[in-house]
């Protein structure tokens, strides 16, 4: 099953990302190509294996909940693009 | 003065240093005299600090002189993979989206060696955002082998690598996704080792797939590769998958002691798909280990047909989600400020800021992770990981290491592989099956191939770094590996 244009064009959608006509064609080719010799894995029994997300197990990792000093929030604003003098930035959301 | 700091381990410099045969100026300025020199042929970083080093160099012969107390590795430079972050010198991870990005805290390693007072003297080369096996995916242009400058250094630290063969740094630190400190370590001959997942701090290490990224030492001999993990690795209450370890001595164990140990060849990765001169010097290597009284015999590890699938799936799902952070919004570039929308804004500064490979992997990973294709894809490529992980398990309860060759090949031509992805990606074969199990693996140089160098792969269970650090201890020590390309006597 090769991958179709549609699900390329859906899937730059979901990245927001902006391809041409083109780049687009391009880019099916080659995921299609990938996606090829990934598919070696489907004929794989994997029956009753659990997933592995992590491979060294560590249990959820909690902190006590203090008060800490953080960096200074106008030292953070000035790496903005584009900084007010409360926070960042945007053009129009709605 | 060159001839003698030149080719002198970085903790030889450290000691020279502190017995004031040396100043922590003059080391720098000879670096730095070198970068300057090399670097329009060779690219090996995308930001010198020449300024700032100069001035912590001077801070620091002037505590020297004054009987002042200082950090272990005084005045020795060291140059750092530009994937991570440090207070006020830009970090651009070789990405236009964060050409201009200058962060306002420094990563958890950089803290750790800047309390040892080692000088960051720049910033390397790599591909951005680590993902490439070569050092061609770098906005700010390709950075050269020293052994051949028509060829890649490897990747994704190549500037790293680079810059320690070309003698533009003492040592290096680089990162490690998928093999991204280890082939390029094998293309440039030298020593790269990747440590246990969680055992070096990835706060403050630009994310690419974090189930799989670990931070670790680049250097022109193994006791530095020792030394300078002693100085990066413990935990770090910053990064919640930080191991809660004791720290170790890994200097100390390097005795060279290998006697009744076993080893296992890993026959997946030493066989078909390798080249032949690769091949020839891994083996040579294999029957030096035997001369030391270490018994190897071939193991199999089946699963290991399929790591190179499941990475492919695995990281690129991990990438698409570390990589929506990339808005224009908080830091790094932004198209423009007159888009009509927000939504705009985000497509357009995606679409300008990351490059071709960059957008290959979130389109890859944003698929695998779509509904409909999740289970197919991402589930399945997790499974593979675990019987992947069980194949080591069983191997290591039979050997005390496995073996294997670094890269199926030494250093290729530029432009080789760039427009074939699947081409470039089989360029990590060896080094992959690692980074799923999460346990450490170095590559140390065993000889030369026409010419370039090749690298041999020592894996070990999780936290062994003082085991395969000692091998590869010994075995340096056998080889006598001392070739240095041209551009080092330059």
């Amino acid at each position: 099953m090769a991958i179709e244009m549609e699900d390329v064009e859906h899937v730059a959608k979901l990245a927001r990302l902006k391809f041409t006509h083109e780049e687009m064609k391009k880019l099916k080719r080659e995921l299609d190509a990938v996606l090829e010799h990934a598919r070696v894995i489907e004929s794989i029994e994997t029956e009753g294996v659990p997933p592995t997300s992590h491979a060294i197990p560590l249990v959820n990792v909690y902190r006590e909940d203090v008060c800490e000093p953080s960096l200074e929030r106008d030292e953070v604003i000035k790496c903005a693009p584009w900084a007010g003098e409360q926070g960042f930035m945007v053009p129009k959301i709605i | 003065m060159k001839e003698e700091i030149l080719g002198k381990k970085a903790i030889e410099i450290a000691d020279m240093i502190k017995k004031r045969e040396v100043s922590a100026s003059e080391v720098t300025g000879l670096f730095l005299e070198r970068i300057e020199k090399l670097e329009p042929e060779l690219g090996s970083f995308i930001t010198v600090c020449a300024e700032s080093a100069r001035e912590k160099a001077k801070e620091i012969d002037k505590k020297i002189d004054s009987g002042e107390k200082v950090g272990r590795f005084a005045g020795v430079p060291i140059a750092v993979k530009d994937v991570l972050c440090t207070k006020g010198i830009r970090t651009t991870c070789a990405s236009k989206i964060l050409e201009n990005f200058v962060p306002v805290y420094d990563a958890t390693v950089i803290e750790r060696i800047s309390e040892a007072s080692m000088i960051v003297i720049g910033k390397t080369n790599m591909d951005e955002f680590a993902m490439g096996s070569s050092t061609e995916n770098s906005f700010f242009g390709p950075t050269k082998n020293p052994w051949d400058k028509e060829r890649v250094p490897g990747g994704s630290s190549g500037g790293s690598a680079a810059a320690m063969a070309a003698g533009e740094a003492p040592w290096a630190i680089g990162s490690d996704t998928g093999g991204s400190i280890r082939q390029p370590a094998s293309l440039c001959g030298i020593v790269g080792l990747k440590p246990t997942y969680g055992l070096v701090s990835r706060y403050g290490l630009v994310a690419f797939a974090s189930s799989l990224d670990q931070v670790g030492p680049m250097t022109g001999n193994v006791a530095d590769c020792a030394a300078m993990l002693e100085v990066i690795a413990g935990h770090d209450r910053r990064d919640s998958t930080s191991i809660p370890a004791q720290r170790n001595e890994y200097l100390e164990g390097l005795t060279g002691d290998l006697k009744g140990m076993k080893v296992g060849i890993v026959s997946e990765l030493s066989g078909d798909g390798i080249d032949e001169g690769v091949l020839r010097c891994f083996r040579l290597t294999c029957e030096i280990l035997e001369s030391l009284g270490v018994i190897c015999e071939e193991v199999s590890l089946p699963n290991f047909e399929y790591a190179l699938s499941s990475y492919y799936i695995i990281a690129p799902a991990e990438a698409s989600s570390n990589l929506a952070r990339y808005d224009g919004v908080r830091y790094g570039f932004r198209a423009r400020d007159n888009a009509d929308s927000v939504w705009e804004m985000y497509e357009e500064t995606r679409t300008g800021g990351f490059g071709q490979e960059v957008k290959r992997r979130i389109m890859l990973g944003t698929f695998a992770l779509s509904a409909g294709y999740y289970e197919q894809y991402y589930g399945k490529a997790q499974k593979i990981r675990t019987l992947i992980l069980r194949d080591f398990e069983k191997a290591f309860e039979r050997f005390d290491i496995l073996v294997s060759p670094t890269s199926p090949t030494v250093a290729f031509r530029i432009g080789e592989k760039v427009d074939d992805p699947l081409k470039m990606y089989l360029s990590d074969i060896c080094t992959i099956p690692v980074n799923l199990a999460g346990i450490p693996a170095m590559s140390i140089p065993c000889g030369l191939d026409d010419g370039l160098p090749v690298g041999f792969q020592l894996m070990g269970p999780a936290l062994s770094e003082s085991l395969i650090l000692n091998v590869s201890f010994a075995l340096e020590e056998e080889i006598g590996f001392d070739a240095k390309p041209q551009t080092f006597r330059a």
